[in-house]
């Protein structure tokens, strides 16, 4: 039986990374304003507060008051349920991602990472698996034409693309030899992963900024298409926990990234956790980039990329990497 | 009570769970709940495979397991084809009205 | 101390397994089918069975329930009647009274002591050493090599067979 020193280590981990997300969440909303309005010559938010940095609370605040409209045929648990389906595969994601390296406090040696266990990797495509629940749960719940199509859509998007994410990573098993995460950081200790996998990289990234429902590959619930998608019929708190999913799961996916690739909290000179948010922000600010600059893809289009270029890519670069492997 | 869970606990559970799987086949008249009622038998027996594989210290039954969950996830594909088709000639799921053969 | 776990995740896999049966609205028993097999992962990773547990979640809660909810959803089916009509209630009675003596004869011949199977060579502690994915791994790629590679055409046919018989046919 493991002492109480233990729990309250785990609890404080727990609080200390659950509250850091919270509050990154929010403030990647204003993140994304400033940068992209930036980007396309304007300034972004300016009034609430310096340089708008209040933002985000000033939203939070509108959507809280806002009315919060229940569609009267709409299945009411399902309808109630769905966004926390939503959410909860986002924020518990985080669980085996290791973010620092070894601490000594208080002599004892912690581990930075809430729990390592030993098949990490697939405890994190399980739990974003489940993602696609609150969507496609979402979209019936509506009891709305509109909203179940672009449910469904998105789902088979999401579904699609996973398969890709899940070779493309099998790559960095093979050259770590584990589905641990904390050991496919240490496996990185001489060489990135990026300079072994740029295939498995290039590949991941795109399945990412998919899975997660970003742009270019937003057509499900962008406002321009299909009457805003799956969450048409929400208002209010359930949907602003949508959009809280949506920015948790970019902030779990480039955390993956960084762990898997970039050699997660590895680098010189600074405290690791400092180097692990650095990268962090590294692929935030890609996918804010990504989004500020490149046209939607079509549905169909969407599609048949998923499936007829990136699945084979993925493929091929497992085979090329087997064969490195086992001539090594 | 001992401090481990013994092999006959696993065992009459998964025994419990694949005779529900059995009563919801026998039971129901809805296509696709027959269909899910099929995979909790299943799933049943994935767990008295792994529940062996535990107590005999062998990975035998956990290979098996890897086996079963690919060939289930093959049959969900092809028996779901088969009800949509199933769907778009009599316009029903319902077990009780597929009966064209019926002498 | 592991009963602390199990008698949970047994009584949550009998009740989601129960509602299953029972329910009316499919998206629910689908939905109830979801929570057994989050039961049985549990009870996997209680039997030291991580991979087998993560691949539980991953095929069946995240792949083939999405399968089932996307056809129920699009084949729009309401609520079920009863699925207990009067006139065939004797039929079904018998039918669950039969399956009821199966339980009793399983769990009568579950006796300790009854199986005299031989003990493998992966100890917990062996398994611990090597690692619980590894040792699939190995075993796949040795001993159950000609059963992997059927299984790989099985899927394939699987792929092909579902693309042809929901097809609409033009014309």
């Amino acid at each position: 039986m493991p002492d109480l020193a233990f729990f309250v280590i785990m609890a404080a981990k727990i609080i200390v990374v659950f509250g850091l997300m919270l509050l990154s969440v929010t403030y990647l909303t204003w993140l994304e304003r400033k940068l992209i309005g930036h980007m396309q010559v304007r300034y972004g938010p300016m009034r609430v507060g310096p340089h708008g940095l209040l933002q985000p609370i000033a939203d939070g605040l509108k959507l809280m008051f806002k009315e919060d409209i229940i569609p009267e045929a709409a299945d009411r648990k399902l309808y109630l349920m769905a966004p926390a389906l939503a959410l909860v595969p986002a924020f518990i994601s985080f669980a085996v991602i290791p973010f620092g390296n070894q601490v000594r406090l208080f002599g004892r040696t912690i581990d930075l990472v809430i729990t390592d266990i030993n098949v990490g990797l697939l405890y994190l495509f399980g739990v974003t698996s489940l993602g696609v629940y609150g969507i496609v749960l979402g979209g019936w719940a509506s009891n709305n034409k509109y909203a179940l199509l672009g449910g469904l859509r998105s789902a088979a998007q999401m579904i699609s693309y996973e398969l890709s994410l899940g070779l493309s990573v099998v790559g960095v098993v093979m050259l770590s030899g584990s589905l641990s995460l904390v050991e496919i950081v240490n496996a990185q200790s001489t060489v990135w992963f990026v300079v072994l996998q740029p295939i498995g990289f290039l590949i991941f990234l795109i399945c990412a900024t998919a899975e997660t429902n970003r742009a270019p590959f937003d057509l499900p619930e962008a406002e321009t298409e299909l009457v805003a998608g799956f969450h048409v019929e929400y208002s209010s708190m359930k949907f602003a926990m949508y959009f809280i999913a949506e920015y948790a799961n970019m902030i779990t996916v480039a955390a993956l990234a960084t762990t898997l690739f970039l050699g997660g909290w590895r680098g010189p000179v600074l405290p690791s956790v400092v180097w692990f948010l650095i990268k962090l922000f590294l692929f935030i600010f890609l996918f804010i980039w990504l989004r500020a600059t490149l046209p939607r893809f079509r549905y169909d289009q969407l599609m048949r990329f998923g499936w007829k270029v990136l699945l084979p890519a993925a493929l091929a670069n497992i085979v090329i990497t087997a064969g490195f492997v086992a001539l090594r | 009570m001992t401090a481990t869970v013994p092999l006959q606990a696993y065992l009459i559970l998964s025994a419990a769970l694949f005779t529900i799987g059995v009563i919801g086949v026998l039971i129901r008249r809805n296509a696709l709940i027959i269909f899910m009622a099929i995979e909790l038998m299943l799933n049943a027996v994935n767990l008295s495979f792994v529940a062996f594989s535990r107590f005999l210290d062998s990975m035998d039954g956990q290979v098996i397991v890897f086996f079963v969950m690919a060939v289930a996830a093959a049959e969900v594909a092809l028996g779901l084809a088969i009800i949509i088709a199933l769907y778009r000639n009599k316009e029903s799921v319902n077990v009780d009205e597929i009966n064209l053969l019926r002498g | 101390m592991e009963w602390v776990v199990f008698i949970p995740l047994a009584a949550m896999a009998l009740a989601t397994a129960v509602s299953v049966v029972l329910l009316r609205n499919p998206i629910y028993c689908a939905l109830s089918l979801i929570g057994t097999f989050f039961a049985l992962s549990g009870l996997y990773l209680l039997l030291q069975a991580q991979f087998i547990a993560m691949v539980q979640v991953i095929i069946y809660a995240g792949a083939i329930m999405v399968l089932f909810l996307f056809v129920i959803m699009l084949l729009d089916l309401g609520h079920e009647p009863s699925p207990w009509p009067r006139r065939d209630r004797p039929r079904l009675l018998l039918s669950v009274v039969l399956v009821l003596l199966l339980l009793l004869e399983l769990t009568v011949a579950i006796r300790p002591g009854i199986s005299k199977a031989i003990r493998g060579p992966y100890t917990s502690a062996v398994v611990d050493a090597v690692g619980n994915t590894q040792l699939v791994g190995r075993l796949l790629f040795t001993d159950f090599l000609i059963p992997f590679e059927i299984t790989s055409i099985i899927l394939l046919i699987a792929i092909i067979g579902a693309m042809v018989l929901a097809r609409r046919h033009l014309g």
